[in-house]
């Protein structure tokens, strides 16, 4: 099993430890429903270092952006911008979701999941190959992500006297260099917050001034809650290669204009579009008690429309929440088959939660 | 390291049983096992006059991360279930062999409790998975 250069750090501080996708990673530190709330209402940490930094670099990089992402990264006017998208195989299905930093004409960075690093890096790099792009992974990075609506106040006084004059003015979805770390304005959580790359080396020192700083751990556990009641979809849960954008919710993310811009998978999901889809992501509320959980069949009048794609427990809620992937007729309530049993629920918009507040 | 109380009885299926002085058991489940199912969110007791064996479901219990059944150590009849977990689940993480029991039973057989296993067969469980 693989560790992070925080590994010893988490184990220091009681971390119950879990095989994540090979990474020996905290799931909580005693509480995951405290470390939700922390998130949502002070300010908590998340070694994300698992996650995979990819740099890519060339004077055609743009061009092979535009082929490679459904997203279009010509969005991306403004330097450190940085944008979302699926990147789908030749028959729309996604191969990953991911974000892209736009540095510079010749430069930008991705972040794609863990779980899917091996697969990615081989389809990145195989289609670099017709656009001569440099594609290096950073596994000599750390990443650590500060959440919680004090989050930046406390992770400027963790960075240095001046981080909060060089980083207090950047904008959401940004990123900007600081030191010899890279700072995003960007999270899993729904709340305004940090990701912070930076040299391994670096990490623990990083880590321990956040915890002076009055920053809690948070782990893996609480991160998944986060995400869900926050509307953002978690791959191979909620879309993977046998699904389109389409039908996870994410058509928000495809970059239709301009119309002759060939990216991968842009025909198969055309041709899907055209025929009317099927199936769609929606949020559930459960009415009854219980904790909705992934693959539970949805119901309605007796007959199965469609399945969990995620479900879970709500801190901020407190009810069980869910995505689940439906016929696209449904209504505005169905039942979820639960331990034997059908259980109603309210079919709703994503997200469930926004800045800490309910959105239902 | 669990805490694992010496003058309790266990079962393989992480619930620890209390003799109480008029012959009843409380049951519930261990401080390895609330540990294991994280934060605790639902919590569904059986009610006075149920009947169960040893062996049979008996409680629901749901952390964030999963849903367990909690199976019956012995053959009796529920006296009480403990109605607290209804609206704070979340005593069973914090006191789980006090404040957290999950059901009193009177055993069909006084002998049962003898034949669970002490704390250090259970130690020696735990120390396995």
């Amino acid at each position: 099993m693989k560790n992070t250069p925080l590994h010893d750090l988490h184990v220091s501080l009681n971390a119950r430890m879990v095989d994540f996708g090979g990474w020996d990673m905290p799931i909580n530190y005693g509480s995951q429903i405290d470390e939700h709330h922390i998130i949502r209402k002070d300010a908590g940490m998340f070694d994300v270092s698992h996650m995979t930094i990819v740099d890519m670099k060339g004077d055609n990089v743009k061009a092979f952006l535009q082929k490679l992402l459904a997203n279009d990264v010509a969005k991306l006017k403004d330097a450190g911008k940085a944008l979302y998208s699926c990147m789908l195989n030749e028959d729309g299905g996604v191969i990953d979701d991911l974000i892209t930093y736009y540095i510079n004409d010749t430069f930008y960075r991705t972040v794609v999941n863990a779980s899917t690093r091996e697969k990615d890096l081989a389809w990145i790099t195989k289609q670099a190959e017709a656009f001569g792009v440099e594609v290096t992974e950073r596994d000599d990075y750390a990443m650590i992500a500060v959440q919680g609506p004090n989050a930046r106040a406390k992770a400027h006084k963790a960075l240095g006297d001046d981080a909060e004059e060089k980083l207090g003015d950047m904008k959401p979805f940004f990123i900007r260099d600081y030191g010899n770390m890279s700072v995003a304005r960007t999270g899993y959580t729904g709340e305004d917050g940090y990701e912070i790359m930076l040299p391994e080396k670096e990490a623990s020192g990083l880590w321990t001034k956040l915890l002076e700083a009055e920053v809690k751990p948070c782990g893996l556990g609480a991160r998944d809650t986060l995400r869900l009641e926050a509307g953002m979809n978690l791959y191979g849960s909620d879309m993977d290669e046998t699904i389109s954008p389409l039908e996870c919710g994410l058509n928000w993310t495809i970059g239709w204009e301009p119309a002759e811009r060939d990216f991968i998978g842009r025909a198969a999901i055309t041709k899907q579009k055209e025929a009317g889809v099927k199936r769609k992501l929606v949020g559930l509320v459960l009415e009854g008690k219980g904790v909705i959980r992934n693959h539970q069949k949805v119901m309605v009048n007796g007959n199965e429309i469609g399945e969990v794609t995620s479900g879970s427990f709500s801190p901020t809620l407190s009810q069980a929440i869910a995505f689940a992937r439906v016929a696209k007729e449904v209504g505005d309530t169905c039942q979820i088959e639960m331990r034997g049993k059908r259980i109603d629920a309210r079919v709703v918009k994503i997200p469930f939660v926004r800045n800490g507040k309910s959105c239902l | 390291m669990s805490n694992i109380p010496n003058e309790l009885r266990y079962t393989k299926s992480h619930e620890w049983v209390r003799r109480n002085e008029d012959g009843t058991l409380t049951v519930g489940i261990t401080d390895h096992a609330q540990g294991l199912l994280g934060d605790l969110v639902f919590v569904e007791t059986p009610e006075a006059e149920d009947t169960f064996s040893s062996g049979d479901d008996c409680a629901v219990i749901e952390s964030v991360k999963a849903a367990s059944d909690v199976y019956c150590p012995v053959d009796g009849e529920v006296i009480e279930g403990n109605e607290v977990l209804g609206d704070a689940p979340e005593t069973i993480n914090h006191d789980a062999y006090g404040d957290g029991w999950i059901f009193k039973i009177q055993p069909e057989d006084d002998g049962a409790f003898n034949e669970l296993m002490d704390s250090d067969e259970y130690a020696e469980i735990i120390a396995e998975d």
